[in-house]
């Protein structure tokens, strides 16, 4: 039976979610504007939207692809940066150029992964991960130093990009994420997320059988770099201020952890063991020290006992589990009825 | 100062970075070369050794010939130990799993040097002592030509080490292919900790020389200096020790010639900038041999 195979027709369950998702935000909005949740609340949650984008984002490469990208970072920084001059330039009210804004980031690191891309995976092995770590590094390295060489203020380099509007909100966070979750499941769920799923499971088996992996690998990398540069020009209109030093390595190897623990491949687990990664910190500040060593220690001990991660590949779908729970209920009434006859 | 002797102080300054270099990227590529691990804590374990160091030195006063022969102790164990705890349990796993592990394991001591030892940089006391040696008017400090005779020799016996006994010819076995090799008779598990011993030995013995160079300790130290030395046994080819020694060498010429053009902010891109251009052109390396995968 191909019909009904997971219980309820597709539109219905689109619907569902559409609707819980406005539910999700107004509640949200709610809570702001009765002044329950405070502004440290507000920019914790700004956060946590930002962390999920970046999650899920390196999930499509390294749990999705196989690969490992230790720049992310390098992404986001240039997302971040193409996005903050935009603003400070633009004349455009912020409802305009937010959108645009956006999509700008998104497309100069989508350009950006393309180039180191497009070298980087043709070659099997480790080589993606030394390329991005090394343009990572140089990223940083050039929006420092950038504007001695142009002669004029570019990136501010050392002394930081100042008054960025700060155009981010809950709101706008929020719905940016469920996009990047749509887009994101929907292309994995399509023929083409099939195609970069085989070649993370044995590549050259998914090439005798006709996938093009050169190409299906630079379509994954290039949308991973688009939403983590999508990412920070997020963070840009959250903070307000960059400086190159807060896209360092460092920053790379959190969002990794974010991804591992929550288990490659899953994007559930992506968005919980980011949002614990991020609210964590907050309600352990006494420990802060500890947190690097902590995470460090996670890495490892994951790796070893637990390789999949938390979550493993198990993706949550809310139309599957309104059809089971609707099967029960059918089933349960047939035999109410059966029993009464 | 002549150009004559700008030319030749440069020079000596890139071979005393380049042979620290291939010192510790030879330990990347013998580790590569074995498990095809890019073994991201190599970096880390040169701070622990300079932390030894100066543990030894200004803390106990003890003089800097037992401070020089703990830290390659130190590190030599705390390599095998690494591999131990860390490595050897996901031998049979995929390759992504091992490398976030060695991710892992180089924060882990970043973060723990940091809260053992404090955020700051340690200033450390003077190792080498001598007068500069001057060549026409060129003066090159007594510590860059000890760095260099001293390195060298390491490579000699080395390169002795894995051409000419038993034990190298079996890691050497090993890096050709593991499970012949275990057919063969070849203990796998000990082969692969002895390099792992041998590869953080040569890393102890970077720490003491770069520590010379460099007078202080800190937790971040060794990561910077780590991926330069990964770029250069990139370079070289990864896997071949001969080409990690070159790689060494040129990555550190290159810097020195990067400052001496008056461009000292940009070396860090520069290398990195090198290690895309080798990838894209030649992702073998100077000395490296093609692989074929298998199916």
């Amino acid at each position: 039976m191909v019909k009904n195979k997971k219980g309820i027709p597709r539109l219905l369950a689109y619907a569902i979610n559409a609707l819980l998702f406005f539910v999700f935000l107004g509640i949200l909005n709610s809570l702001i504007a009765s002044g329950i949740f405070s502004s440290y609340y507000v920019k914790i949650l700004m956060l946590i939207a930002i962390n999920i984008i970046l999650a899920v984002s390196l999930n499509l490469a390294t749990g999705f692809l196989g690969q490992l990208p230790l720049g992310h970072a390098g992404f986001m920084a240039v997302g971040a940066y193409a996005s903050a001059i935009f603003m400070k330039a633009t004349p455009l009210p912020n409802f305009v150029a937010f959108p645009i804004g956006l999509i700008l980031g998104g497309l100069v690191a989508a350009v950006f992964g393309f180039i180191i891309g497009i070298p980087a995976l043709r070659l099997r092995g480790d080589y993606l991960a030394i390329i991005t770590l090394g343009f990572g590094e140089i990223i940083r390295v050039v929006l420092l130093n950038i504007d001695s060489v142009l002669g004029f203020n570019f990136t501010y380099g050392a002394s930081s990009l100042k008054n960025i509007p700060k155009t981010t909100t809950v709101t706008n966070a929020f719905i940016c994420v469920s996009i990047v979750l749509i887009i994101i499941h929907t292309t994995i769920k399509s023929k083409h997320g099939r195609a970069v799923l085989s070649i993370r499971e044995n590549e050259i088996a998914a090439e005798s059988c006709g996938v093009n992996t050169t190409y299906y690998k630079t379509m994954a990398f290039v949308m991973s770099a688009f939403f983590a540069g999508m990412a920070g020009s997020l963070y840009a209109g959250y903070v307000g201020i960059l400086n190159p030093s807060g896209f360092a390595f460092m920053k790379s190897i959190e969002i990794l952890v974010m991804v591992v623990l929550g288990g490659m491949g899953s994007m559930i687990g992506s968005v919980i063991s980011a949002t614990a990664l991020t609210v964590l910190p907050e309600l352990l500040r006494s420990f802060s020290e500890y947190r690097m060593v902590a995470y460090s220690l996670l890495l490892i001990i994951v790796m070893i006992f637990k390789p999949s991660g938390l979550m493993g590949t198990y993706d949550f779908s809310l139309s599957r589990i309104i059809g089971k729970c609707g099967d029960k209920i059918s089933s349960h009434l047939r035999k109410g009825k059966e029993g009464r006859r | 100062m002549s150009v004559f002797s700008t030319i030749v102080s440069q020079i000596f300054n890139g071979l005393q970075s380049g042979s620290v270099y291939a010192l510790v990227a030879l330990g990347y590529s013998m580790v590569y070369g074995i498990i095809m691990l890019l073994n991201f804590a190599h970096g880390d374990i040169i701070m622990v050794g300079a932390y030894i160091v100066w543990i030894l030195m200004s803390f106990l006063a003890l003089p800097p010939a037992i401070g020089a022969v703990a830290a390659v102790a130190g590190c030599t164990l705390l390599g095998v130990a690494i591999e131990k705890v860390a490595y050897a349990p996901l031998r049979k796993s995929p390759r992504l799993s091992l490398l976030i592990t060695a991710i892992g394991v180089s924060f882990f001591l970043e973060n723990a040097a940091q809260l053992v030892m404090g955020a700051g940089s340690k200033p450390m006391p003077t190792i080498i002592k001598g007068t500069n040696i001057e060549i026409g008017s060129a003066h090159i400090s007594f510590v860059s030509v000890v760095t260099i005779i001293v390195s060298v020799i390491t490579m000699l016996l080395l390169t002795l080490l894995v051409q000419k006994t038993k034990m190298g010819k079996a890691m050497r076995a090993v890096s050709e292919d593991m499970d012949s090799a275990r057919l063969m008779g070849i203990n796998i598990n000990r082969t692969i900790s002895f390099t792992f011993a041998v590869g953080s030995a040569l890393a102890g013995i970077a720490a003491v020389l770069y520590s010379c160079a460099y007078p202080q300790a800190s937790p971040t130290m060794g990561s910077m200096l780590g991926l330069k030395a990964f770029v250069a046994a990139v370079l070289g080819g990864i896997g071949s020790i001969p080409g990690a020694m070159i790689g060494g060498f040129a990555i550190g010429l290159l810097e020195a010639l990067v400052s001496a053009a008056g461009l000292s902010v940009w070396k860090d891109g520069v290398v990195f900038g090198i290690l895309i251009i080798v990838l894209i052109v030649k992702p073998t390396g100077i000395m490296g041999r093609k692989m074929n995968e298998k199916v």
